[in-house]
């Protein structure tokens, strides 16, 4: 790899719009999102369910089935816009370059395929070697997520797991070929919190270990708190806001975010009464004119029915908002 | 599990019993076979000793005694028509029968699930939706019409396949079988096809169901996030989930395919037992028709006890439910 | 679609907007099976089919079965053909000189008979014995959904044919067997429904009044038991037709007096193979109009009245 290579984002996202053609209209599922992971780099991806956080994971692995099409921006991976490639040349990045993991482990692996035969593919999908290297390098992966005994294991059925077992096993298949870019997209979510927290220290320790960027998909803030280095926030298909994890949680910039962080319980706010954002959630269907998060914010003007434009306020800190909260608390 | 099989099989001794002595009676009630069977011009001597030696002289319970105690030993008595043992014929006939049965199911398999999974994959282009109409249609053709018209198509106005017969056999395993021979192939083709073609739009259906509802899950979303071509996640992840849904309803479908072989044998001309049941009824063959009753019978009783065996081995909570009963 | 499709109907009325805040059950109903063309269609042939049967005498052009008007040196003149009176047979005729229009639509008659006849039978038996398992359970229950399990174990088609082994030939012998082919299918469907009424509210509330038995049964339970039964009956008319054309075909149906579409397309099969189609070819094609038809509309049916594949 070059120097210049390094230098380089991971992944850069331009400007994507993503849309889906229904019977009921377009349905403007991503919307002008733009940002960018660096190497070794864990980047959470924050929003309520329906503001469009996996649409944007398809749209990069390039796996928007119809009535859904990207319909402008840029994907660019390692500096190649994705866009351009065709199938066949996106097929080669899946699973070997680009890899994704699915929320539910109950779902993802084929249950009447067993696990060799599930890991074996995946090898020889994008690497010729013969079947008893494809296999050794399942085993190695398997020990590599902490799987114990993974010669054995591979001869089973994934219904042979527990839910935790056979997230790590989709993460191992996800290691398979070390890739620059995992899109994990809720993978926890189905979890119980105690294997929640093993899987995220297991994701995060391989990330650091092989260099890969990760984006993660969550609508969980504690998960992000604890895991991904810089987060930005998705409300109704856009980016409202992003920046280092630690700044934004406590220095949230946009109503939305501070909304959302004053939702969730925590201990240091024993005894306070939770805050709840007003409203709901507009249709992608039917977006209002400007800022879509106007109507249940209480900072909202006039001028938030224009959209606004996202703004570098600190560097590292942007928000797309004309009226962000505590700008003068931010150091 | 043990009461359970010994309840199962019980209850299936029984509904034998019961059939068998149902035909019996019912079979007495119709027609007089000597009007058929006897030379009218016969004398009176001669008549009274053909029916001395039929047994047609005793009242009903003992002819049912006798018949009962025979079927035990496997003795269904001589056919009226042929003279030979009833059980016999039926017997060399039968064959013919589960080859067809066999050529068809295999066709409905085959070409059900080809169909279904296109359909499946392309439930709104022209092509997905042609084959959907065209199961529709395959369900509600009659199934004696449809081989009329495929002898018609065929046979009569294409000339490429013969209308009927089984066509040169060879021996195979102590049976006469036709797979063998070109010849028997283009004999078996259309009767199979026939046989088939309801069967097929059955597994089009579920084939095409379950592709469509496989194409939605994670796991074929997870197999192309990894790469795979369009080819292995169809033919591997898709189709072997379909498969086992399809697998069992075909199974079950095999004796009811082992029935309506007697429509398409009609219409064919094929000779295995569903013709030769035809025409027992047709001239009075009591004994070839009970015989052809008890079998056909017998082996329903044996393939339903074993598919209930196998969905309570299958499934756990049907175990439990009948070990509670 | 439904704009298109409307015109056809008297239901078309129903759409316009005046009538929409008068909905009733009924006229919902109608409006949503109007919703498909297809079933539409199906509708409208399957009438066309059954008017043409109840007044075949009426417009026939010929009796098919007065000899006098039958002429052997018309037989089996292929479709389209003049016969020697100057009359033409649009679908040909058969071997007797018999037009094969007159012969199928007479034939329609005894097959939509035979089919109706003996649905209707078999929804009230098989209806009411559903309806007494569900409601008294027991030994009841077990003993009706024992002898309906076993009995549809079996291929309808071989239970048919060993019944009219033993009964022969006839209309009557045909109904018979169609029925006692057919009662289990309605049993096993009320029963089912019934059972899962059986544990609603209403019912409860019906038996703190101290209703009658009857009273419940047939005013509180029956009619929440019906959508699931039209549906069946509905499917069941297409199949005793087509099982009644098998049989009929096979020889074991009904006589060659009363020809129905099966013994018509029997009666065919030998002229087919010299290319003399017609014989056959048009009573299957006016059988499978009939089944399709009926299929169409019970799919509607289906869909419209299963709430389960509503949602």
């Amino acid at each position: 790899m070059t120097s210049a290579a390094n230098d380089l984002p991971t992944l850069e996202v331009r400007n994507l719009e993503t849309h889906f053609f229904t019977r009921a209209g377009v349905l403007r599922a991503v919307n002008d999102v733009s940002f960018s992971v660096k190497r070794g780099e864990i980047m959470g991806l924050v929003g309520e369910s329906g503001s469009g956080k996996s649409v944007t994971g398809f749209s990069i692995m390039g796996m928007v089935d119809a009535p859904g099409r990207i319909v402008g921006g840029e994907v660019r991976f390692q500096g190649q816009d994705l866009r351009q490639l065709d199938e066949s040349a996106m097929r080669d990045l899946r699973g070997n370059r680009i890899a994704m993991i699915f929320q539910d482990p109950m779902m993802t692996l084929n249950p009447v395929l067993r696990i060799e035969t599930q890991m074996v593919e995946s090898v020889l999908a994008h690497d010729k070697v013969d079947r008893a290297e494809a296999r050794r390098r399942a085993v190695e992966a398997l020990g590599l997520v902490g799987i114990s005994s993974p010669e054995e294991r591979l001869r089973a059925y994934p219904h042979q797991f527990s839910g935790g077992m056979r997230q790590r096993v989709a993460i191992a298949i996800a290691m398979l070929h070390k890739p620059e870019l995992i899109i994990a997209d809720e993978p926890t979510t189905a979890l119980d919190v105690t294997i929640q927290a093993q899987i995220l220290h297991e994701a995060q320790k391989l990330c650091r270990r092989y260099d890969t960027a990760m984006i993660w998909i969550t609508h969980d803030l504690s998960v992000v708190a604890g895991l991904a280095d810089r987060v930005c926030v998705m409300y109704a298909g856009q980016l409202v806001e992003g920046g280092q994890v630690d700044a934004v949680l406590d220095h949230p910039l946009h109503p939305y975010t501070a909304g959302l962080i004053g939702s969730v319980p925590s201990q240091n706010m024993r005894g306070r009464r939770l805050t709840q954002i007003p409203g709901m959630t507009p249709s992608l269907l039917r977006l209002p004119k400007g800022c879509p998060f106007q109507a249940r914010c209480d900072r909202a003007h006039d001028d938030c029915a224009q959209v606004p434009v996202s703004r570098e306020l600190i560097p590292g800190r942007w928000v797309r908002c004309f009226y962000p909260c505590e700008t003068e608390a931010v150091p | 599990m043990l009461v359970y099989l010994i309840r199962r099989l019980a209850q299936s001794i029984l509904v034998l019993l019961v059939m068998a002595v149902l035909v019996f009676v019912g079979i007495f009630a119709v027609g007089n076979p000597v009007d058929v069977l006897i030379n009218p011009e016969a004398d009176l001597q001669e008549q009274q000793a053909t029916i001395e030696r039929l047994g047609l002289d005793l009242p009903l319970h003992e002819q049912l005694f006798v018949f009962m105690g025979n079927a035990v030993k496997g003795d269904f008595g001589r056919s009226f028509l042929h003279g030979e043992p009833a059980m016999e014929i039926i017997l060399t006939r039968l064959p013919a029968t589960m080859e067809l049965a066999v050529v068809a199911l295999a066709i409905s398999l085959v070409f059900g699930v080809l169909f279904g999974l296109w359909a499946g994959l392309k439930p709104y282009a022209f092509s997905g939706k042609t084959i959907m109409a065209g199961s529709i249609l395959g369900f509600s053709l009659p199934n004696f019409w449809q081989g009329l018209m495929l002898i018609l198509i065929f046979a009569v106005f294409l000339g490429w396949l013969p209308a009927g017969g089984r066509g040169e056999t060879t021996e195979f395993l102590g049976m006469r079988v036709s797979f063998l021979t070109a010849d028997g192939w283009s004999h078996i083709l259309l009767p199979a096809l026939n046989l088939a073609i309801f069967k097929m739009c059955l597994v089009i259906r579920l084939a095409r169901a379950g592709t469509r509802e496989a194409a939605l899950q994670d796991y074929v979303k997870f197999a192309r996030a990894k790469g795979l071509s369009p080819r292995r996640i169809v033919l591997v992840h898709i189709l072997k989930n379909i498969m086992i849904p399809v697998v069992t309803v075909v199974g079950l479908e095999l004796g009811s395919m082992i029935a309506f072989a007697v429509v398409t044998e009609t219409v064919f001309a094929w000779p295995g037992i569903g013709k030769l049941l035809i025409d027992s009824i047709v001239n009075l063959d009591r004994p070839v028709v009970v015989a052809y009753l008890v079998l056909t019978v017998f082996m329903f009783v044996i393939i339903n006890l074993t598919v209930d065996l196998i969905y309570s081995v299958l499934d756990p909570r049907v175990r439990l439910a009948e070990v509670k009963a | 679609m439904s704009e298109q499709t409307a015109p056809l109907e008297p239901i078309a009325s129903d759409l316009s907007p005046e009538a929409g805040f008068a909905e009733t059950p009924w006229r919902r109903f109608a409006v949503e099976f109007a919703s498909s063309r297809l079933a539409m269609v199906g509708l409208l042939l399957f009438l066309g089919i059954a008017l043409a049967a109840i007044f075949a005498p009426w417009i026939v052009p010929q009796d098919p079965y007065d000899l006098a008007q039958l002429d052997i040196m018309d037989g089996q003149l292929p479709p389209g053909s003049a016969s020697l009176a100057g009359y033409t047979y649009l679908l040909g005729t058969d071997d007797q000189g018999r037009d094969m229009l007159s012969a199928i639509i007479y034939g329609l008659r005894i097959s939509l008979l035979v089919g109706s006849v003996s649905v209707v039978i078999a929804l009230l038996v098989g209806g009411s014995l559903g309806l007494l398992a569900a409601y008294f359970g027991g030994a009841v229950d077990s003993v009706i959904m024992r002898v309906v399990d076993i009995q549809l174990s079996f291929p309808a088609i071989l239970v048919a044919l060993i019944l009219l082994a033993i009964f022969g030939n006839g209309v009557d012998k045909v109904i018979i067997a169609l029925v006692i082919v057919q009662w289990a299918y309605y049993a096993r469907t009320v029963r089912g429904t019934a059972l899962v009424e059986r544990r609603k509210e209403y019912m409860e509330a019906a038996s703190c009044l101290a209703l009658s038995h009857r009273r419940i049964v047939f005013r509180h339970l029956l009619p929440n038991c019906l959508p699931p039964l039209i549906v069946v009956a509905t499917v069941q008319i297409a199949q005793a037709i087509a099982l009644e054309a098998t049989l009929s075909f096979l020889g074991v149906g009904v006589p060659i007096t009363e020809p129905s579409l099966g013994l018509l397309i029997a009666n065919g099969f030998e002229y087919m193979m010299s290319g003399r189609y017609w014989i056959s070819f048009f009573p299957g094609v006016a059988l499978v109009l009939a089944i399709i038809s009926i299929n169409l509309v019970g799919d509607q049916l289906r869909d419209i009245l299963n709430p389960r594949l509503k949602s």
